[in-house]
């Protein structure tokens, strides 16, 4: 079962010592030789910014990039919910334990465990830290900090500030950086898109990177890079990703060497604003926070849900005994706040059943009726106002007096490159942190724990482990740009632009991305199956062929061009649909995000199968027309115990 | 739904823009700008990638041909649209543009990406402009390049502190009153309407946002002077303009940061300079 390449580097001894015994072996590097170490960071999330930060602080040179105008934008701001942490300022009898337990439980058992004590274990300090840095988070009128509750937890260990946690974080992250830009410890590369990895002698030794302000091909060196640039869930067109996120750098990492961990695991959130039509461009999340006092219901009665949907009716009219609160109804224990994989399917369950409550039939109501009633309107409003405000912008819709309308969208990609214990790939030198690895999550991310994840990587694991692999480069001199595998690499660079400009079809790069959005979204989506998904490999492997057939790429490369932009995301695309579908084919058992409809109890749960599929699959990348071989890492729980994940009491 | 669209066009920094006019039909009222910009886009494409449709948008929309093509194609015409957009939820700063003479449009308190089409008159003519200012070059199109704001925030904008060396985060007290006031201020999302909208092209309201947001915490409350007078001397620096207490930047930023905090900055900022 063992696969030489892929070595987990998990340190001995007990869970909760191995974080420690870790740093304890890590080699530390002197100041002055750090002084001489260069590292790269492509990605200026809560990620890529407190890594660089870090790193900079620590004496190191780096580089960072980023596709925005500026470091803020990077999509982690948009997180609204919260960051978790085991502070158990609530006296809810919370303890790093309990963190790690419901994490690895909510992953549905498919994320190292090591890796996930780890995360616990650290993020106090990511609290403390921000704290320190001026993030402005709740508090208490006593002056403490306050919580709230989440999805997959039943303690209150969410911190946040108002529903703009994601922002805060991030500005935050972003001020350190700014601090070690001053400083002259990084240096910025705004408006820079990573096109490929270099690598020399096997090590990962930089990038090529395009301006996109300019077009220009440029070259950087460096001791070693860390991919911090997020997730893949674009490849559905629609989801709540912003419009710039894309998994491609992640992917030239792949096909430069470096295994893919768990691609078929996609996050689907319950709670976002349903589709209007054709036109719309991207899906807005509504924070699972809202879930903390919002009921979610539809009716009990085929012809309540008629009368709805032709206008007839409103919700409110419907009489309390007329309404199915089936998540309260399923999961008594959890009710509202089950995890969000749960929270979808059963969404996907009721609307595939005819309750559906909006005009496409693929919305379902999330009330604060009763939290109105409870609470009053006034504390709804400082609670969630913002969320509120946004919705009634989307949908002209104000929600204080009729129910928010949701359905489930992609969010989130729980898989990612394949790391090690020190978050190291399988190249040497290759780095991923935040949404960009696949370790922390496995089959089903909890909410609130994306920001955790991103800056415990950035602020204390990442500064730590890549120490071990620099100390060994001390003697290394700056890697040199005009080596022949930068030139190679930059060659191919420009072929693969002349290629797409070459094209002349007559579809544009989005109207391609819709289709292959739409195969992704009925085949990969939320309910899948081996006849779907053979099909979505064929109909995903047509659409690539189109696409290098008939794309049109306006302008030219000299110069600032968002066409080309995204037919270089979209090529890259297709190839990371088609690898997720591999992997959710080859994946034969239901657990967290995947759901194969062949395997499932009678009560329509996720039936995993832990006997044959307990591992990570990580992919190798194999040449443009062969297919990639498969390896496993076999997942060991030693401080959990396995067991089926159940919400219901 | 049906538009006339008056859109901005110039081709990089160094050459001079124009605008242009498009026409866009079959628009959702559901639709948000950004969206109605995406089809247009689409629609531009689809004119280079099919001479034949090229053929008759080159000119609002009428049929051209030999030179009068041409000339279109060489214009740049018929490219899409630059402009800058990201999360399309109304919080990352990205996007931008001056519609209709307004930053973000003719709604209060919301960005570009969350104006939508109802909120205009069927058939009517918009008009969108990239920001102007003498801190923001135009890129390209309505894109412009907003790093000096970055810039300023490298000043100062930040509390000096080291990664790991926090105390516990409940050992500091802190009112619930402060700590809303912060989050108010710290609500900005740095597009730079306020500088766009400023008849003096001033980031005070940006600076302001930063300054007062970290001043009212006792994190940030050691360095608060310095800051102030940092990331001031920065902006003068860059080429942008001073305050002049006319509140524009209040009225037009989609977050409705106050200019009490412009007060508060102000407050910082002479401490410093009685100091000197």
């Amino acid at each position: 079962m063992s696969d030489t390449k892929l070595k987990s580097q998990i340190p001995d001894g007990p869970l909760s010592e191995k974080w420690k015994k870790r740093k304890a072996e890590i080699k530390v590097v002197s100041p002055a030789n750090k002084r001489k170490l260069e590292v790269i960071v492509v990605g200026t999330g809560l990620a890529g910014a407190s890594a660089a930060a870090s790193l900079g602080e620590m004496g190191y040179n780096v580089k960072i990039f980023c596709i925005s105008d500026s470091p803020r934008r990077a999509h982690s701001i948009a997180a609204q919910g919260g960051i978790n942490a085991a502070k158990n300022y609530q006296n809810d009898n919370d303890s790093i334990y309990r963190l790690f337990v419901d994490t690895v439980k909510g992953g549905d058992f498919r994320s190292r465990e090591a890796n996930v004590y780890r995360l616990a274990e650290v993020s106090n300090l990511i609290i403390d830290h921000c704290v320190a840095q001026g993030v402005p988070f709740a508090r208490e009128y006593g002056g403490l900090l306050a919580n709230r509750s989440f999805g997959g937890a039943q303690v209150s260990r969410t911190f946040y500030a108002r529903g703009q946690t994601g922002q805060q974080l991030l500005l935050g992250a972003y001020a350190s950086l700014n601090k070690e830009i001053k400083k002259g410890s990084v240096k910025s590369y705004p408006r820079y898109e990573m096109l490929d990895l270099v690598l020399i002698n096997g090590q990962a030794k930089g990038i090529i990177a395009r301006n996109i302000a300019t077009g220009e091909i440029e070259r950087f060196g460096a001791h070693a890079v860390v991919i911090a640039t997020g997730g893949y869930g674009n490849v559905y067109f629609l989801s709540t990703n912003a419009m710039n996120s894309n998994g491609s750098a992640a992917w030239q990492c792949y096909k430069k060497g470096a295994y893919f961990g768990n691609p078929c695991f996609a996050q689907i959130h319950p709670t976002c604003i349903p589709v209007h039509g054709t036109q719309q461009s991207k899906l807005t999340l509504m924070s699972e926070s809202l879930r903390n006092d919002g009921r979610i219901w539809v009716p009990k009665k085929k012809e309540d849900v008629m009368k709805l949907r032709k206008g007839e009716i409103k919700a409110s009219q419907i009489p309390e005994e007329d309404r199915d609160y089936y998540l309260e109804r399923r999961y008594p224990a959890f009710g509202n706040l089950v995890p969000r994989d749960i929270a979808s399917r059963a969404a996907k369950e009721r609307c595939d059943a005819g309750f559906g409550v909006n005009e496409t039939g693929k919305a379902v109501f999330l009330d604060f009726k009763t939290a109105i009633e409870r609470l009053g309107e006034d504390t709804i409003r400082e609670r969630y106002g913002n969320l509120f405000q946004m919705y009634e912008e989307i949908t002209d819709v104000d929600a204080y007096k009729e129910p928010m309308m949701i359905y489930p969208a992609i969010h989130y990609t729980m898989g990612g490159l394949w790391v090690d214990y020190d978050l190291q790939t399988t190249i040497p030198g290759l780095f991923a942190i935040g949404e960009a690895n696949f370790s922390d999550h496995g089959g089903n991310r909890l909410g609130a724990s994306a920001l955790m994840q991103g800056l415990a990587d950035g602020y204390f694991i990442l500064p730590y482990t890549i120490g071990g692999y620099l100390a060994n480069k001390i003697q290394e001199p700056k890697t040199d740009t005009s080596a022949p595998e930068f030139e190679q690499a930059e060659k191919a660079v420009k072929e693969r632009i002349a290629k797409l400009f070459a094209v002349k079809g007559k579809k544009s790069p989005d109207e391609i991305h819709k289709e292959l959005g739409n195969v992704m979204w009925e085949y990969v989506g939320m309910g899948r199956t081996e006849e779907g998904l053979k099909k979505a490999i064929v109909e995903i492997k047509r659409l690539k062929e189109e696409f290098w057939k008939d794309v049109y790429v306006c302008g030219e490369n000299g110069e600032f061009n968002q066409e080309l932009e995204k037919a270089m995301r979209l090529a890259d695309f297709f190839e990371i649909g088609e690898l997720m579908a591999r992997d959710a084919l080859n994946r034969k058992e239901s657990c967290g995000g995947h759901f194969r409809e062949e395997m499932q109890t009678e009560e329509g749960e996720a039936k995993r199968d832990d006997e044959n599929f307990m591992y990570v699959s990580a992919w190798e990348y194999k040449g443009e027309n062969t297919e990639p071989e498969l390896h496993k890492e076999p997942l060991v729980y030693e401080g959990i115990k396995v067991a089926t994940r159940n919400y219901k009491d | 739904m049906k538009f006339k669209i008056k859109v901005w066009r110039q081709k990089n920094a160094k050459t001079k823009g124009h605008f242009e006019t498009y026409t866009v039909d079959n628009i959702s009222p559901d639709s948000s700008f950004l969206e109605m910009l995406d089809i247009l886009n689409d629609q531009l494409v689809h004119q280079n990638s099919d001479p034949i449709a090229f053929s008759k948008g080159c000119e609002n929309g009428e049929v051209c041909s030999g030179e009068k093509l041409k000339r279109a194609k060489a214009e740049g015409k018929a490219l899409p649209v630059s402009f800058d957009h990201d999360c399309r939820e109304g919080i990352c700063g990205a996007c931008s543009l001056y519609i209709n003479g307004r930053a973000h449009g003719p709604e209060n308190e919301v960005t570009t990406c969350q104006l939508f089409m109802r909120k205009f008159k069927d058939g009517s003519t918009i008009t969108i402009e990239p920001w102007r200012s003498a801190a923001f070059p135009v890129v390209k199109d309505l894109v412009v390049d907003r790093s000096a704001l970055d810039k300023i925030m490298q000043a100062g904008g930040f509390v000096d502190v080291r990664t790991g060396s926090a105390q516990d985060a409940n050992s500091i007290l802190i009112s619930k009153e402060k700590a809303d006031e912060s989050m108010d201020a710290a609500s900005c999302i740095g597009c730079g309407a306020c500088v766009a909208t400023c008849k003096n092209g001033s980031a005070m309201l940006f600076i302001g946002a930063r300054v007062s947001s970290l001043a009212l915490l006792p994190q940030g409350k050691i360095e608060s002077t310095k800051r102030a007078m940092d990331m001031i001397a920065k902006m003068d620096e860059l080429g942008f303009g001073a305050c002049t207490n006319t509140r524009a930047c209040e009225m037009e930023c989609p977050k409705r940061v106050s200019i009490t905090h412009i007060a508060r900055l102000n407050r910082e900022f002479l401490k410093g300079w009685l100091k000197k």
